[in-house]
């Protein structure tokens, strides 16, 4: 993608103050880093973080039936879901295969709000849209939007120091203030396995909030980061560790499937479960020292033969040890298992490991 | 940003210092600052003969991994083994501790048609 085809974020004016190296993501043109991943990494484990998503696709479904509509489109039970909750959620093709991964907000009856990825957000819209129920509307309204999220162990105390006259929700929580244009939406959710949450505001609106919580505390963090933290929590990245053509119980991920709800793609899942897996989505954890392992490498058994690729890896900063996913023959997927990755040419061993690598004490 | 003028540079961003035909190679401050976070370094193979520009050893940052070249023809006869366990010297100390290799040149008059400490500054002011 060219440089003048690039969206640019509402908060991109910011960017450039703070200093931010700028990158082409998913057709947007995002902070990748301030100062270090490291810092910025180890500020959201041990203090709080703020980050600019937003790039993510902002869709609402509106209209009586709404929820039903989308629990024939989502692989999770939405009508299991109260006012106010949010739920983990798959959209899948006919095979079962994963199009997006996707965070459902029910903000009132007949009112949801989707979170998807930015690179996945045309292919969502078409697929919703060819599946749409008449007398329900689609709507994408990604560039009314400014995102941020703030992520860390002190980030509800900058919420309150920030935002003191409004309540935060609970955990999976959504609360919003405001009308039509000048509404704010506020979700405790993240991507980085820390308290944290997730705010939606008006575009203009945008730069003064994420100013607002960086006065508060917050360290600006980039996208390095979040891919960092999310890699040691194991929370899948769409077009790394999921595609088309793997489901999310190939991915580890049954816990966010209704198979008792019928959806498109069930049958696949459902015929997966009883017959069993033939290939998982393992956690490998280097044995020794090694350079970073990175996505594409070749996962290979300790006698040379090759299992599979890397979907994703990185040296993790917490545990300073490289971490990776990789997809495996499911008789390689027990913790314990010893592999080789190869890294120009070198075999490094890592060992298949309980998910997830890290687990955060709060 | 500190560009020493006892050392000779290449476009690659990488620093030259010659005693008695020995010629010591790191990457510049600049190169570690746009790398920042250098996470492993692997270390080029002791009395490996390479030809100038050949990739000799690797610096990996958080999200990528760049090559480090021969700055010039020659022999290599040291090697950093501190940067095994402590990768990060390249960005504490990018012209000291954080040196990377040493190459025995096959010719040493090559060295003076290296860029100079003013010629780099040119380079990165761009």
């Amino acid at each position: 993608m060219s440089e003048t085809s690039l969206q640019h974020s509402p908060l991109e004016a910011s960017h450039q103050a703070l200093g931010a190296k700028m990158v082409p993501f998913a057709g947007w043109n995002m902070p990748v880093q301030y100062s270090s991943i490291m810092d910025e990494h180890l500020a959201v484990r041990e203090a709080a973080g703020v980050f600019d998503i937003s790039h993510m696709g902002q869709v609402f479904v509106r209209g009586a039936g709404a929820e039903q509509w989308l629990n024939g489109m989502l692989s999770n039970d939405v009508e299991a879901l109260a006012v106010g909750q949010a739920q983990y959620t798959f959209l899948l093709n006919e095979a079962g295969g994963v199009i997006d991964d996707l965070i459902l907000y029910r903000v009132a009856e007949g009112d949801v709000f989707l979170v998807v990825n930015a690179s996945k957000l045309e292919e969502d819209m078409e697929w919703l849209q060819r599946h749409l129920k008449p007398g329900l509307t689609l709507s994408d309204e990604s560039e009314s939007w400014a995102g941020m999220a703030v992520q860390g162990p002190e980030s509800s105390a900058l919420y309150y120091k920030v935002l003191g006259e409004r309540r935060l929700p609970e955990r999976n929580g959504i609360e919003s203030w405001g009308e039509s244009s000048g509404k704010v939406m506020v979700c405790r959710t993240g991507y980085t396995g820390e308290d944290g949450f997730e705010l939606f505001c008006p575009a203009s609106e945008g730069e003064a909030l994420f100013q607002r919580f960086i006065d508060a505390g917050a360290k600006p963090c980039g996208l390095g980061a979040r891919d960092t933290l999310r890699l040691e929590l194991c929370y899948p990245l769409n077009g790394n560790d999921l595609n088309q053509e793997r489901s999310p119980l190939q991915a580890g991920l049954g816990f966010f499937c209704a198979l008792e709800t019928d959806f498109i793609g069930v049958e696949v899942l459902r015929q997966q479960k009883a017959l069993g897996l033939d290939k998982r989505l393992v956690a490998l954890q280097y044995v020794g020292k090694g350079p970073p392992p990175r996505a594409q490498y070749s996962v290979h058994t300790q006698e040379g033969e090759q299992l599979g690729v890397l979907s994703s890896g990185a040296m993790s900063p917490t545990l300073k040890q490289g971490i990776a996913m990789a997809y495996l023959p499911a008789k390689y997927g027990a913790p314990g298992t010893l592999v080789d990755v190869d890294v120009r040419g070198r075999r490094y061993p890592a060992e298949v490991v309980k998910k997830p690598f890290y687990r955060p004490q709060s | 940003m500190s560009i020493p003028d006892k050392f000779r540079y290449t476009s690659d961003h990488e620093w030259v210092h010659l005693e008695d035909g020995v010629a010591t190679v790191g990457i510049t401050h600049h190169a570690q600052d746009e790398l920042t976070d250098i996470v492993f370094v692997e270390l080029p193979e002791l009395a490996r003969d390479c030809a100038e520009g050949d990739p000799v050893a690797v610096v990996e940052s958080v999200k990528a991994a760049s090559d480090i070249y021969a700055p010039l023809a020659g022999e290599i006869v040291e090697v950093n083994e501190e940067l095994e366990a402590d990768p990060a010297l390249v960005n504490t100390d990018p012209h000291g501790a954080g040196w990377i290799f040493k190459i025995k040149l096959s010719d040493v008059s090559a060295y003076d048609g290296l860029m100079d400490a003013s010629g780099y500054a040119e380079l990165t002011s761009a």
